[in-house]
């Protein structure tokens, strides 16, 4: 939702940068405020998983140019880990499996991570057990998910289940979903979307990465950006994607470009 | 009649020189052997002197030697170790204990040590040294295949004491049995010790076992062999611990005898030793289980080699073998497992698989699962895996909140746990856990 006067989460000025000596992203801007849902269409290539990954920190990704603040502080001074403490979230495109640790290990260690962080006492295996379960219930996850090693012969929906699962529990200020919705049927959609729609409220903002309109359904962004070549082209609101769907990308190109 | 002509080259000097002194060094090591008391019976003396004829001609390895050939033996050969008696404290031991293993025996340098030691009777259960030893034994002490093996023989040769261990007929043991061998060094004495182990379950007995090596001191060498029978039908489970210093030298065989029906199941850890090496043997007969679970951890320059060889001789086994090897900085490790399935081992059903993580881009293993099989009807599968930590998975761990060495570390302990989630006793599967991790910091 657009509240008037709400706090800017995250401010992206001119953020060129690279991955393995290629430049991707060529001059970002975008502004994320409070309560606020925005969505980042474009065809493959155009940069918005580039963007995902560089704002939660992948090594592989290199800042060249521009800023990026986030909740008033500059992104890039802080590690992946301390990003994610201070309540950035990424669903993953593709949530890696990790044999050997179970996934309720995994959840309690990222959640007392960030507990640890805020101050606050962490959670002993007890008691966490008791708060993962409730949670469970946003992306109706089975409970027999939890023992199993972490998206270890998991199927696509519910490797991205697991990653909703994971956003409930961390509540980030800022959630990051690349491509949550690609390769879902439409009810692990229907699933997904509702357990993010449960999650957001006026003071934590969401960004989606998509390539399909049809999650728009699901989630209602406030604007639509569309990126190609490293750039946004343009913004607009939800009907944008709409158009986008019926027309493509290419009426899009700006001046001069072919 | 035909005369032939030996060419000799450089090499074959070069060889012929090295022999001669690998063979120097070990008929010093034999000279030193130390005389049995008067309480071990003349059988036993007469086991140590049929090995000292077995070992007469041979030479120690070096690694021209086929068997040897990732793993050089040399350094081992620089070094005059020499049998020496050792002062071990209780809070030493302590230190080394498990909390929940109730029976503790402790050797120091190969030999029984009763006042460090922990035990309870357990009806169904002997528990005894070489002194007075049964004559019942004398079928079993060094009657495992492969006794010719040049370390195996030395230590055949050498042995001053052994825990030897007897679980009766249909008995099954609950409380594990810890064998503690400490390799200790008085002050700068390189000091050798030769531990020896033999276990004989008799038919539908079940009892685990943990064999436990560690060391105390500078320079240590432990040639270590276990010679375990399985009857009819019988049941071990083997925890072999070698969680010796970083500077120990460390060659160890375990030979198993599986008479049919018989189930051996196996933990192997190999967490110490500048040099190491542990060479499991198993010779089955009809219907057999046996399980091999292996974890190699080498660091800094260690050398950790595992050699097992595994032989069907008859119908219907089943035989699954995991051997997992994390190796960091410029360390070292090696993987040989040979699955040997004659003609008369038809219905085998085997698998081997080696599995190994690279901690850093000067680490090395050298992997080889071997299968060879002769008979037509048989299940069998090997393979082998390298692999590094993925930045992507560590990533994905760090955009959780984890720091870089929190998910590295949950990475590796992760890879570990596999095999440690087997070992069924909670304080060692803990504690080998934190060591295995503390080794690696």
């Amino acid at each position: 939702m657009i509240v008037e006067n709400s706090e800017v989460i995250l401010s992206v000025k001119d953020v060129t940068a690279e991955v393995d000596g290629n430049a991707i992203l060529k001059g970002v801007n975008l502004e994320i405020k409070a309560g606020e849902i925005h969505a980042i269409m474009g065809p493959n290539g155009s940069g918005k998983s580039t963007l995902s990954k560089l704002l939660a920190g992948h090594p592989a990704y290199t800042l060249t140019g521009g800023e990026v603040v986030y909740k008033g502080k500059n992104l890039f001074d802080l590690e992946p880990e301390e990003r994610a403490k201070e309540g950035v979230f990424l669903a993953f495109q593709y949530p890696l499996e990790i044999p050997g640790v179970s996934n309720l290990d995994f959840l309690r260690v990222a959640y007392n991570a960030k507990r640890q962080h805020l101050g606050e006492e962490e959670l002993d295996a007890f008691d966490f057990d008791d708060l993962v379960r409730e949670r469970l219930d946003v992306v109706k996850m089975d409970p027999a998910f939890l023992d199993r090693s972490v998206n270890e012969g998991f199927s696509g929906g519910e490797k991205k289940r697991n990653e909703i699962l994971q956003m409930a529990l961390l509540e980030p200020t800022l959630a990051i979903l690349d491509e949550t919705d690609s390769g879902l049927d439409i009810d692990a959609l229907k699933i997904v979307s509702n357990g993010v729609n449960q999650l957001t409220n006026p003071n934590n903002a969401v960004l989606l990465i998509t390539h399909y309109q049809r999650l728009l359904d699901y989630i209602v962004p406030d604007y639509v950006h569309v990126m190609q070549g490293g750039r946004i082209l343009t913004t607009g609101g939800k009907e944008l994607a709409l158009e986008l769907e019926e027309k493509g990308y290419d009426w899009l190109q700006p001046a001069g470009v072919a | 009649m035909t005369i032939s002509t030996i060419e000799v080259t450089p090499s074959d000097l070069k060889k012929g020189r090295g022999n001669v002194e690998r063979q120097a060094y070990l008929k010093t090591l034999i000279s030193q052997r130390a005389e049995f008391g008067a309480e071990v019976p003349a059988w036993v003396k007469e086991v140590r002197d049929r090995n000292l004829t077995l070992i007469q001609d041979q030479a120690l390895p070096s690694n021209r030697t086929e068997e040897w050939r990732f793993t050089d033996p040399s350094s081992l050969y620089k070094i005059p170790f020499q049998p020496a008696a050792a002062t071990v404290t209780a809070e030493q031991i302590q230190a080394h204990s498990w909390p929940d293993v109730a029976i503790r025996l402790v050797f120091v340098n190969g030999v029984f040590a009763p006042g460090l030691s922990h035990q309870t009777e357990v009806s169904g259960l002997q528990i005894t040294t070489l002194q007075n030893l049964d004559d019942s034994f004398q079928a079993y002490l060094g009657k495992t295949h492969g006794s010719e093996e040049v370390f195996t023989a030395l230590n055949g040769c050498n042995f001053k004491d052994a825990a030897v261990l007897k679980v009766d007929r249909n008995q099954v043991i609950e409380t594990p049995i810890h064998l503690l061998f400490v390799s200790a060094a008085q002050g700068e004495t390189p000091t050798v010790a030769y531990p020896r182990v033999l276990v004989v379950a008799e038919t539908g007995s079940t009892v685990t076992l943990v064999e436990d090596f560690v060391s105390i001191g500078a320079q240590t060498f432990t040639n270590a062999v276990a010679e375990i029978f399985l009857a009819a039908n019988a049941q071990v489970n083997h925890i072999r611990l070698q969680r010796e210093e970083a500077t120990a030298f460390h060659i160890g065989k375990t030979a198993v005898s599986q008479k049919r029906d018989s189930r051996y199941r196996s933990i192997a850890l190999s967490l110490g030793g500048q040099l190491s090496r542990h060479n499991p043997e198993i010779v089955t007969e009809e219907q057999t289980e046996t399980i091999l679970d292996g974890l190699t951890l080498a660091t800094d320059s260690q050398v950790a080699d595992t050699h097992s060889a595994l032989t069907f001789s008859q119908a219907h086994c089943q035989a699954q073998q995991l051997h997992k090897c994390i190796v960091d900085d410029h360390a070292r490790a090696v993987f040989n497992g040979r699955i040997f399935v004659p003609k008369a081992a038809q219905q085998t059903n085997a698998a081997q698989l080696s599995r190994n993580l690279l901690l850093s881009p000067k680490a090395r293993v050298d992997t080889k699962p071997q299968l060879e099989i002769v008979a037509d009807d048989v299940k069998c599968a090997h393979g082998a895996t390298v692999s590094q930590l993925e930045d992507d998975e560590v990533f994905y761990l760090q955009s959780r909140g984890l720091d870089h060495d929190n998910a590295c570390d949950l990475l590796v302990k992760a890879f570990a746990a596999e095999i440690l989630e087997k070992i069924s006793i909670p304080s060692i599967r803990k504690g080998l856990l934190e060591d295995v991790l503390s080794r690696l910091r």
